[in-house]
């Protein structure tokens, strides 16, 4: 099946009862049982719901997984997979990770035991040099949230496999659409659903997606007995985004380059990160290991004056956190996505106070333009 | 302002635009922002969700918290409450705890180095003689699950005053309706909002409210960083359920009052667990303490080949796992909500394979009675 067709037909659309071309939403909390000895595959909504489970199976197979579990929010499918690891494990760690993620490892996990080496994971000898006895697991982001700086995840797998420890990877910039993580050797996906697999702005969801049956149950226990799975509704929601997956990505990947092409022209934009371009350093293992370059890239401007007047007057961009919408959100990653981070360590990374990230919507990309021109001034 | 009312005031000052009456469903993941540095209030529904809030600000009225906090299920807001503590800490717990909350303490946060002292609640000297150097915490439900003990919530904080404890105390089983943990001075109540609070068996969800201001923030940190909050729609349909909290209470209780004496006196039935009959030992301090004695009832039948036979024959009342709503629910905890008790845990409190527990709803109570007598006698 090709995957436009297997965004319509990949998971179960049909109700079998009523023959409804789209799975019910099951607003509901537990299920009457009819045997003493054999329960029924569902008896309580936190740990199966048929809606969430729709959702779950149309995405492992978008992944090529075997198993996935929808939760509440992309940081509910992170923290409650970092909880297979146990006290004394070490991961290594992309340093420009989602400031949301970092928070989880150096705060929480880190205060249960569970350590991370943070490298720049677009040397596959940083990560390997990071790796000691007791390292558990690799834990990637490519592209990257802001600087879209891109690792080779074939050699990433490679080395995992080399010191029998897992990979994980973040693959919310690209969707499976664009990028398939577990079929080049990754273990597990992780999904801010939020962002483009929904794609509406209007949910918080979060995915886990595995290829190994054994590895899946242990998110699934965890899952369970933490109940941080997606509520129905919200799971139904985002069913209905998925369809428009394909149609909406190539739009905005589309509408992307327009506003790239006209960036590269204006005398205020320093800088572009978007591995679309020939000039990107990670650009070729990119095309190697994805379809696409996204619509997500971020950009820096010659003075802080001009950052802040192009966020404060763009019009159609909506300045927010968030991304991957219908409609384009344009973001300050200093002040927002990695506000967690500390500022030195900001500063190191590259995030500085005139770095600006767009996420490109379906408007016009002539529109955007003006937009944009406007704004910058 | 009494319980019944503020309950049914929540989430009505919401919408200032329209006046509508009730808080809009707030399906979005995002909010613009008015200018650099400048916030609505609202940045990402993670971190906040006026729908969401307006649940988290009604149920902390109701329990005369700082502040409420709204997850996605019960044991998604017990997980965020237990990482406010660290490896080498030890908390006192309700020994016949919910099985979920068990499978939490036992299965994952032993894992990292916290550690569970399982005592009789309703006994302060047994709470009092667990204590450790160690002890950070006492995790109580209020009235447990299934064999409905009542503790003594004023005593165990005087202990836990005395030696800088933090008292947790799971309410779902009476709601603030019937009892304030708060009041009687636990730090953090907690609930799966599920059962009463939602009401109608169609939700899924966990809230928690919090007295210290304080405390409230770190509980906010947790909650924000894990992300496993409450949807919208979810969150609405639970705050819609709290209005009607006072009424089902009401008549759930009085059914259930009637359906105890019923089964207290029927020659099949060995044995009614239910706090509304005067025999039951915490029967005194329950109606000291308690506006009544909520809805859940355990009992023993003579032989364990009925068990199947009622489960399997009731026909109002449904074979199902949950509790609290509209709807007569009946399980057999051995099997299913306290299956991940140990055994011997499980024999030792009593746990065993005559007892079932019933949850009972807002039909008419003769209709519930014949139900049981029919799947008892038939």
């Amino acid at each position: 099946m090709k995957r436009a067709t297997q965004l319509i037909h990949g998971g179960p659309t049909v109700d079998l009862q009523t023959g409804a071309l789209g799975v019910p939403i099951y607003q509901i909390s537990t299920y009457r049982q009819t045997s003493v000895d054999h329960f029924s595959k569902y008896d309580y909504a936190r740990g199966d719901n048929p809606t969430r489970e729709a959702l779950e199976d149309t995405i492992a197979v978008l992944e090529g997984g075997t198993r996935c579990l929808a939760f509440a929010s992309g940081m509910a499918a992170i923290a409650t997979t970092l909880m297979i690891f146990s006290p004394g494990d070490h991961l290594v760690v992309c340093d420009d990770v989602y400031g949301g993620a970092y928070r989880v490892l150096s705060t929480i996990f880190s205060r249960m035991g569970v350590s991370s080496t943070f490298v720049d994971a677009t040397d596959l000898t940083a990560i390997e040099a990071a790796i000691r006895p007791e390292t558990k697991g690799i834990y990637l982001e490519t592209p990257s949230n802001p600087l879209l700086k891109v690792t080779d995840l074939r050699g990433a797998a490679e080395i995992a496999r080399r010191h029998n420890i897992i990979t994980l990877v973040d693959n919310t910039f690209m969707t499976p659409y664009l990028q398939r993580p577990l079929e080049l050797g990754c273990d597990i996906v992780l999904h801010s659903g939020t962002k483009f697999i929904n794609g509406h702005s209007d949910v918080l969801c979060g995915f886990a997606v595995v290829r190994d049956k054994e590895l899946g149950q242990r998110i699934r226990y965890i899952q369970n007995a933490f109940g941080t799975g997606l509520g129905p509704q919200d799971s139904f929601l985002t069913l209905r985004g998925v369809k428009t997956l394909k149609v909406r990505m190539d739009q905005s990947q589309q509408n992307t380059h327009a506003v790239i092409a006209w960036l590269q022209q204006h005398p205020r934009v320093t800088a572009i990160h978007y591995p679309g371009l020939p000039e990107h350093p990670g650009y070729t293992i990119h095309a190697a290991q994805s379809d696409g370059p996204g619509a997500v890239f971020s950009f820096e401007l010659d003075s802080y004056e001009t950052t802040k007047r192009l966020l404060e007057n763009s019009h159609l961009a909506a300045f927010a956190v968030s991304l991957g919408g219908v409609e384009s959100i344009i973001s300050y990653p200093a002040k927002m996505s990695h506000a967690s981070v500390p500022k030195e360590e900001r500063e190191r990374k590259g995030i500085t106070d005139t770095l600006v990230r767009l996420s490109v919507g379906l408007e016009d990309p002539d529109d955007l333009i003006d937009d944009l021109r406007q704004a910058i001034g | 302002m009494n319980i019944a009312t503020q309950a049914v005031q929540i989430g009505l000052e919401w919408d200032t635009r329209t006046g509508a009456v009730t808080v809009p469903i707030y399906q979005t993941a995002t909010f613009r922002h008015p200018g650099l540095g400048q916030s609505t209030g609202y940045d990402y529904s993670r971190s906040g969700n006026p729908t969401r809030q307006a649940l988290e600000d009604g149920i902390a009225r109701l329990d005369g918290a700082a502040r409420g906090f709204a997850y996605s299920s019960g044991m998604a807001a017990i997980a965020n409450l237990l990482l406010l503590f660290k490896s080498g800490d030890h908390l006192i717990v309700t020994e016949d705890l919910y099985g979920g909350t068990c499978r939490l303490f036992d299965k994952i946060f032993t894992q990292y180095g916290l550690s569970f002292s399982y005592v009789d609640t309703s006994d302060i000297t047994a709470v009092t003689a667990a204590l450790q150097p160690s002890t950070r915490a006492v995790f109580v439900e209020t009235l447990t699950n299934p064999l409905l003990k009542f503790a003594d919530l004023r005593a165990i904080s005087a202990f836990c005053t005395g030696n800088d404890l933090l008292l947790i105390a799971d309410n779902t089983f009476l709601t603030p309706y019937l009892l304030r943990p708060l009041d009687m001075g636990a730090d953090i109540a907690v609930y799966s909002a599920t059962k009463y609070l939602a009401g109608h068996n169609d939700t899924v969800a966990g809230v928690v409210t919090v007295k210290d201001p304080l405390l409230a923030e770190k509980v906010y940190f947790h909650q924000n960083s894990v992300g496993a909050v409450l949807g919208p729609q979810d969150a609405w349909l639970t705050t819609r359920g709290i209005k009607t909290l006072g009424v089902r209470m009401d008549r759930q209780q009085e059914n259930a009052g009637q359906i105890a004496e019923w089964l207290a006196a029927h020659p099949r039935i060995t044995r009614v667990y239910y706090p509304g009959l005067p025999g039951h030992p915490d029967h005194a301090l329950m109606k000291r303490d308690a506006g009544g004695f909520g809805a859940m009832i355990a009992f023993e039948v003579d032989r364990h080949e009925l068990v199947e036979q009622i489960l399997l024959k009731t026909r109002l009342i449904s074979f199902a796992e949950s509790l609290g709503g509209v709807e007569s629910l009946i399980t057999f905890p051995e099997v299913q909500t306290h299956a991940d008790i140990p055994p011997e845990i499980r024999a030792r409190l009593g746990i065993n394979n005559v007892l079932l527990r019933l949850s009972v709803g807002i039909e008419d109570c003769r209709d519930l009675i014949e139900d049981l007598r029919q799947a008892l006698e038939g």
